[in-house]
């Protein structure tokens, strides 16, 4: 199946960042994510839980809570500030500051109305929701001590808030508090320390559901504000809590990185006398969960240790497939590294600088190699300003490199400067108009940059010795405005294509520099893609694991990809749980087409058959047994790799090695912080 | 040619108490135990754990008991036999007996029995009749995908519903609705969890089911009339497998317990909160909780009951016969006539096979035992006991697979003064090689111990040989080594009067003096190497009995040193009774064991019993009789003076029977409701004493008109003295009754004085007195008027 020389890197020492809150949004299945570095990401969960959109942070910006109010998105931090986000344009809106310290939660009605955040000076401030705006309302009654946790009546009325050592329910009203529940502290040495009710739950018929430091779910009634029943949960913290809508289960996570389910089920079978009862325990967390959201069919949990888990309730599923297996979320579905293929040269994009690398060389033959030279730091980037980076690309010829931020002022900053090899330099002529870039692209000559912008537009610039200048902007003739997130150009300079979060696939003619066509919409994110340097055709992965392969002179799809529709792909194929990442083409072989996800590494033989169900999808082994004649007879489409695991991305240089970045996650648990010591069994 | 009807084979003594779960009887103060042992059910006292009496009629192994949820004082019992029997308990009375038809394997409440064969749950409609015995022909199948494991099925909530697993399924069947709902797990996941169903126990007023798992998890099984909506939860401390679960009758608590020991007390709704009561033996193989909830019964695999209180305290433990490993031979204690066999892990048992009770563990290791498997512990594999009882020679080992054998000879001297073997000697290396047989010399005076071992010597130990030793204690020592031409020794025997020893060298016995210790002769049977030897004994002691491995039985006279008569027959066991002439030959023949049993001197056995048991028998033992049978007939004249006890390889105790001892043992049984069963105490012999003055007084005086009035006072009093102590009303009810008694029949003056005093007495002493006090005082003053 062709062999390569293979630079596998491991020196990419990305981190991803724990996750502090989840806010699921039923009605478009969206659950947005707000990391500890102030970033906040957007997932389909419908979509297999593809990251729509990623809004990177800024430095000093720790998020505490997030909430969807209608399809809007509020979070607000410990600096004090609300912000909405700009969906569609994957940036911040606004931030208006609450006035009121540092904010510990945040929490919207059920109708839409209001946002209610609770402050480090103890005030339960009520926000009206506007069109456009948010305004401060009131004040409810002011308490000693901070509110870490709110959580609305699903009426309105009512609002209870977790505090130190106690809960308060407000008559939303008045503002006047109407009960106070106090939470116990712990036995013995704990007893002299607080106890944070990290989390509530208001149900609808008037029960409070508190999770607490000392590690236990309480139950009150918030008529007589009583205590019905505690369970205790672990020994450590119960920190955060989510109820399904239909409030027939509870989940609860812990600082053990278990999370406890609760269901509201009736002691007596055919009875109503219903009870709230400890059922199942999921543990995929090694640290502290920091917050859990149930949606329709599965819990989803994030925390510390930067994955986001989705455990599906199998209860809860209709139909048992690949969409509804359990799900780790550890690395962003975008792409990190950027490669120069003809010189050699890696960028590595972390949130705030930027690493360039140069390949080692080496030499011999066999498995694995002798490394000639080693691979060379040449350059440390740090971004200027606060913000994080959003996008990066260097420049196939390796002497450009291009990044983006999300602030507004920054936005746009292409840095030059002769150092060296690189030519570094400041484009400083690009309209404000045309400004934040979502996606960056090169042309393969490297005399253009493609950067997608708002309304889901892409700008060209031409560059040259001298400089960076604008040339136009390529538009789509209808359609959506979401922001592009993959951009694509042809080998031959001649097409560019764009792909948005509303699944729509452009195709622009550079020449004309006018849309060329559109690629029909499918239901499924467009994950990667690429232009085959021969036919131009378009090859494109979906998050779905479909893939489709688009003619864009013909505008249709060819008969290859006809027959892959017919034919249906492999069940294994499809039961793989990560999107493919990339699309290469191997220019001495056409009819190859190279994919990766996390866990592996494909090349697609489109002359050889498509395996049906039937046939053994992992086949190089049995292939190797065979004698050489029947080994034709036997071979299909799909060459799986799984050599390499945790991988980031591939990428085949011109001089037909291939460059695999892997992130081994061992290397990753290993940088996380300590977790809770916990007795283990027989230590 | 021997009749062998009157000779049946039967399980009687040291019979597996923990094959199914105790159950405490409700209601009382003194509440029992009644658990199934073989072919009887037995009813302890959980106070003073003595064994009160037995339910006896069974004929074959008892498996299954329940009480009758109609009346807490009557118990079922089912049986391999295909009975079921309804039992009052207290006064050990069969009421009832249906007769099912096929074996029986395990009996629940509301009539629902285990069946046999294919294991299938069928529910049985027991007929009412007045009849002593019914045929109850009335049955339905409820299901025929039962676990073999009775403890894998189980009632729910006041028997709507019932659970039942197997393999990874759990089967909910609901009778009204006539539904079976089943879920089933996975049998492993990535995490190496074993999913496999082991029991369970329904909650007795939620609908919840808890199923013990595998690998030692519990799960709690909610909302199962669902499909998919069913839920559990899991809990998890056991490391092994969860071998029983049980809630407690208010379903506060749930019990757990496995191959750890350790009793684990769930709280219920309340997560993991959990109280433990560890070190409690053997592993608990069956929780039961008494129906008040104040007690709780836990039944061990080292064949024990132990009885818990609600407060997590142990307040009694029944012990059975131990039987588990078996590696020392079945022996007598002189002293004390009980077996002697391998107890607790480093412990020997003494078990008294008359009373069917175990007296003592005598520790040997003296090392803790960790309850683990793959350790390598020592335990004792050969023991002896001199002919007096004095003395007690044990050998330990440890290292049996690998190469580091490690074993200790030990000494035990008996102590008069705390009636136990106390520690005399250790020898540490007694040999360079496994210790392969070890005997006593039988005279009276001197007591010598000679053990043969694998390298190829046998040595000779005496008392106070050592001049060393200063102090008082005589210690052994080795006296003589002996070997001859290096081979290595397979058995060694003293002869009834211990003058001669014969040593076998692989097919070569030698016979020597223990006097001078000189090689007197040797003896050679070419085929074989000689696996068993003994002497005869009183009338044949000039014999010389030895099996080979090759099939042959020779018997040489040892006074022309000539083989006088072999046979060929595979013996596994040879076992000469010490009370007679006779010797007992277990031979393995065609998958069944046979026995025969013959004196030296004539060459036609005295009793043949085809295919005794299926599996082969290597140890049996010669139990001498506290009275002797007089039994007259040549079949059965061998088992007069000694009974016959052999351990088959399921470990199994079985023992022969006669007829004439089974129609003694019903007949005194039939008394023993009537009279027998008092200890004998002062009160008895005065009684007695009285019953006799009485019976001379009828027949003196009054032989005709006195008759009836003598048999209803003499029910009054039995009912009296076989009602046990605990369960009769207040001294002051009785005492006038039973003066009542005595007093209605004659209308003369002398009772009143009698009368009077009695309530004179009464009264001075507030009724404080005991029935025996009032007893005996009503009986002296009666004696004294009559």
């Amino acid at each position: 199946m062709g062999e390569f020389k293979v630079h596998r890197v491991r020196f990419f020492d990305y981190m991803p960042s724990g996750i502090r809150a989840l806010a699921f949004n039923r009605d478009i299945e969206r659950i947005a994510v707000a990391r500890m570095d102030g970033s906040v990401e957007v997932f389909h969960c419908s979509d297999r839980f593809f990251q729509e959109k990623i809004i990177p942070g800024r430095e000093q910006c720790g998020i505490e809570g997030l909430s969807w109010v209608g399809e809007r998105l509020f979070s607000a931090g410990l600096n004090g500030g609300i912000t909405e986000y700009d969906l569609t344009n994957q940036k911040v809106k606004y931030t208006i500051d609450a006035y009121g310290g540092p904010i510990w939660t945040i929490a919207g009605n059920q109708q839409g109305t209001h946002l209610a955040v609770g402050c480090e000076d103890g005030t339960v401030k009520l926000f009206e929701v506007n069109e456009d705006k948010i305004q401060f309302e009131r004040n409810l009654d002011r308490q000693k001590s901070r509110i870490i946790s709110l959580s609305w009546h699903p009426s309105g009325s009512k609002i209870a808030a977790g505090m130190m050592d106690m809960i308060q329910i407000f008559n939303v009203e008045t503002g006047h508090s109407v009960h106070r529940l106090l939470a116990d502290r712990g036995v013995g040495t704990s007893r002299s320390k607080e106890c944070v009710v990290w989390s509530v739950v208001y149900l609808s018929d008037g029960t409070i559901i508190s999770g607490d430091s000392v590690g236990m779910v309480k139950l009150w009634d918030d008529q007589t504000g009583t205590l019905i029943k505690s369970h205790n949960v672990t020994k450590c913290d119960v920190l955060a809590l989510s109820v399904s809508q239909n409030e027939d289960s509870l989940v609860a996570g812990t600082s053990e990185g278990t999370v406890v389910q609760f269901q509201f089920i009736s002691m007596v079978l055919g009875k109503d006398d219903k009870e709230w009862v400890r059922t199942r325990t999921f543990k995929n967390h090694t640290h502290d969960i920091r917050a859990v959201a149930e949606i329709t069919t599965a819990v989803v949990s994030g925390g510390m240790d930067a994955q986001l888990v989705v455990r599906p309730l199998l209860d809860k599923v209709e139909v048992r497939s690949a969409a509804s297996a359990l799900r780790k979320i550890h690395f962003p579905h975008r792409r990190l590294v950027s490669c120069a293929r003809k010189s050699g040269l890696m960028l590595f994009q972390y949130p705030g600088h930027l690493e360039l690398w140069r390949l080692g060389e080496s030499e011999g033959k066999g498995s694995s190699l002798f490394v000639k030279r080693n691979p060379e730091k040449l350059l440390h980037l740090k971004v200027k300003g606060e913000d994080h980076i959003r996008c990066s690309a260097v420049s196939p010829c390796g002497e450009w490199i291009v990044y983006s931020t999300a602030s507004k002022l920054r936005e746009n900053t292409l840095h030059g400067l002769k150092h060296f090899l690189f030519l570094f330099f400041q484009i400083s002529k690009l309209p404000m108009v045309l400004s934040s870039a979502n996606q960056l692209c090169f042309s393969s000559d490297s005399s253009h940059l493609f950067s997608a912008s708002a309304q889901s537009s892409v700008h060209i610039a031409s560059l040259s010795q001298s400089g960076c200048k604008f040339v136009g902007t390529l538009k789509p003739k209808s359609g959506s405005h979401q922001a592009i997130h993959l951009l694509a150009a042809s080998e031959d300079g001649k097409w560019l294509a764009s792909a948005n979060s509303d699944h729509e696939v452009h195709i622009y003619n550079l020449q004309t520099r006018k849309a060329h066509c559109t690629v029909p919409v499918y239901s499924s994110a467009v994950t990667a893609m690429g232009i085959h340097p021969t036919t131009n055709c378009l090859f494109m992965m979906y998050a779905d694991q479909q893939m489709c392969e688009y003619s864009i002179e013909q505008k249709q799809y060819t008969d290859w990809s006809r027959t892959v529709q017919r034919k249906g792909l492999h069940r294994f194929w499809m039961e793989r749980d990560t999107p493919c990442l990339n699309v290469m083409f191997n220019p001495q072989n056409p009819s190859h087409v190279i994919l990766h996800d996390t866990y592996m590494l494909c090349i697609i033989d489109q002359s050889l058959p498509l395996p049906d169900d039937k046939t053994q999808f992992y086949n190089q082994l049995t292939l190797k047994s065979l004698p050489e004649e029947q080994r034709k007879s036997h071979s299909h489409a799909f060459k799986v790799c799984k050599t390499f695991k945790d991988i980031l991305c591939v990428e085949l240089m011109s001089d037909q090695s291939l460059v695999v970045v892997e992130r081994p996650l061992e290397d990753v648990a290993s940088q996380l912080p300590a977790p809770i010591k916990q007795k283990k069994f027989a230590t | 040619m021997v009749e062998t009807s009157d000779i049946r084979v039967v399980r009687c003594g040291g019979s597996k108490v923990n094959l199914t779960p105790p159950i405490i009887s409700s209601d009382s103060r003194y509440p029992f135990v009644l658990c199934t042992s073989g072919d009887l059910v037995k009813v302890y006292s959980t106070r003073t754990e003595e064994w009160l009496h037995s339910l006896q009629g069974h004929t074959n192994q008892v498996t299954g008991i329940t009480l009758n949820p109609a009346n807490h004082l009557q118990v079922y019992s089912c049986s391999v036999d295909g009975t079921v029997k309804l039992w009052d308990f207290i006064d050990g009375i069969l009421i009832k007996t249906f007769v099912i038809g096929c074996p029986l394997f395990a009996i629940y409440v509301l009539s629902v029995i285990v069946l046999s064969e294919c294991f299938q749950l069928v529910s049985v409609h027991l007929p009412k009749s007045a009849e002593q015995e019914v045929e109850a022909k009335e049955m339905s199948a409820v299901s025929s995908h039962i676990s073999k494991n009775p403890s894998c099925t189980a009632f729910g909530r006041g028997g709507e519903y019932i659970a039942f697993a197997r393999h990874l399924q759990l089967n909910v069947y609901f009778f009204r609705k006539q539904k079976t709902y089943s879920f089933s797990l996975k049998a492993t996941d990535k995490k190496g969890a074993k999913n496999a169903f082991t029991c369970i126990a329904c909650h007795p007023t939620d609908d919840c089911i808890a199923t013990g798992h595998e690998d030692g998890k519990i799960r709690l099984w909610r909302n199962f009339i669902h499909k998919k909506e069913y839920t559990y939860s899991t809990q998890h401390w056991h490391h092994n497998a969860v071998n029983t679960l049980c809630f407690t009758p208010e379903g506060t608590h749930l019990l757990s317990g496995g191959i750890e020991s350790v009793l684990v007390q769930w709280q219920y709704g309340a997560g993991n909160r959990k109280e433990f009561l560890p070190r409690l033996g053997g592993s608990i193989l069956h929780i039961s909780a008494s129906s008040d909830g104040q007690l709780f019964c836990t039944s061990h695999s080292d064949n024990k009951i132990t009885v818990i209180e609600s407060s997590f305290k142990v307040c009694g433990v029944i012990q059975g016969l131990v039987k588990d490993a078996v590696l020392t031979d079945l022996m007598i204690d002189p002293r004390s006539k009980a077996l002697v066999l391998n107890g607790k892990p480093g412990h020997l048992q003494f078990y008294s096979l008359l009373r069917d009770k175990h007296l003592y563990n005598l520790d040997i290791v003296q090392q803790e035992y960790i309850y683990e498997a793959g350790l390598d512990q020592f335990e004792v594999v050969k023991a002896a006991f001199d002919i007096k009882g004095s003395w007690l020679a044990t050998v330990e080992e440890r290292g049996k697979k690998s190469s580091d054998l490690e074993f200790f000879l030990k000494l035990w001297a008996f102590d008069e003064r705390t009636q136990s073997f106390v520690l005399n000697t250790t020898i540490t290396a007694a040999h360079t090689d496994r210790i392969i047989s070890m005997c006593f010399s039988s005279s009276e005076e001197t007591t010598m111990l000679v053990t043969a071992a694998e390298d190829s010597q046998f040595k000779a130990w005496c008392q106070g040989a050592d001049a060393d030793t200063q102090q008082d204690q005589n210690f052994w020592s080795c006296d003589f080594v002996g070997s001859y031409h290096k081979l290595n020794p397979t058995n060694c025997s003293f002869s009834a009067d211990s003058s001669l020893l014969a040593v076998s060298f692989q097919e070569v016995i030698t016979i020597w003096s223990p006097d001078t210790w000189e090689m007197l002769t040797t003896l050679c049977q070419p085929p074989g190497v000689i696996r068993d030897l003994c002497f005869g004994r009183l009338s044949c002691s000039k014999y010389l009995l030895g099996t080979t491995t090759k099939n042959l039985l020779c018997c040489w006279n040892l006074l022309t040193c000539e083989l006088e008569w072999s046979t060929s027959v595979d013996v596994s066991k040879l076992q000469p009774d010490p009370f007679s002439e006779n010797v007992a030959a277990f031979s393995y023949q065609s998958k069944h064991t046979d026995l025969f049993v013959f004196k030296p001197s004539e060459p036609r056995p005295l009793f043949t019993n085809k295919n005794v048991c299926s599996e082969k028998v290597h140890r049996a033992v010669f139990v001498p009789r506290e009275e002797p049978l007089n039994s007259c007939d040549e079949s059965t004249q061998w088992l007069n003076r000694s009974q016959l006890y052999f351990l088959t390889q399921n470990m199994d105790l079985l023992t022969f029977s006669t007829a004439t001892e089974e129609d003694r043992m019903l007949s005194s049984s039939k008394q023993l409701v009537i009279d027998d069963s008092v200890a004998v105490t002062p009160f008895y012999l005065l009684l007695g004493k009285h019953r006799q003055q009485q019976q001379k007084l009828n027949t003196q005086s009054h032989p005709v008109s006195d008759k009836p009035q003598q048999t209803q006072g003499s029910v009054t009093i039995k009912e009296l003295l076989h009602t046990p102590a605990h369960v009769l009303p207040a001294a002051s009810v009785l005492c006038s009754m039973f003066v009542n008694s005595f007093l209605i029949s004659n209308t003369g003056v002398q009772q009143d004085p009698l009368r009077y005093f009695v309530h004179i007495r009464l009264k001075s002493n507030g009724f404080s007195y005991s029935v025996m006090h009032l007893l005996s005082i009503s009986l002296k003053f009666l004696n004294s008027f009559i």
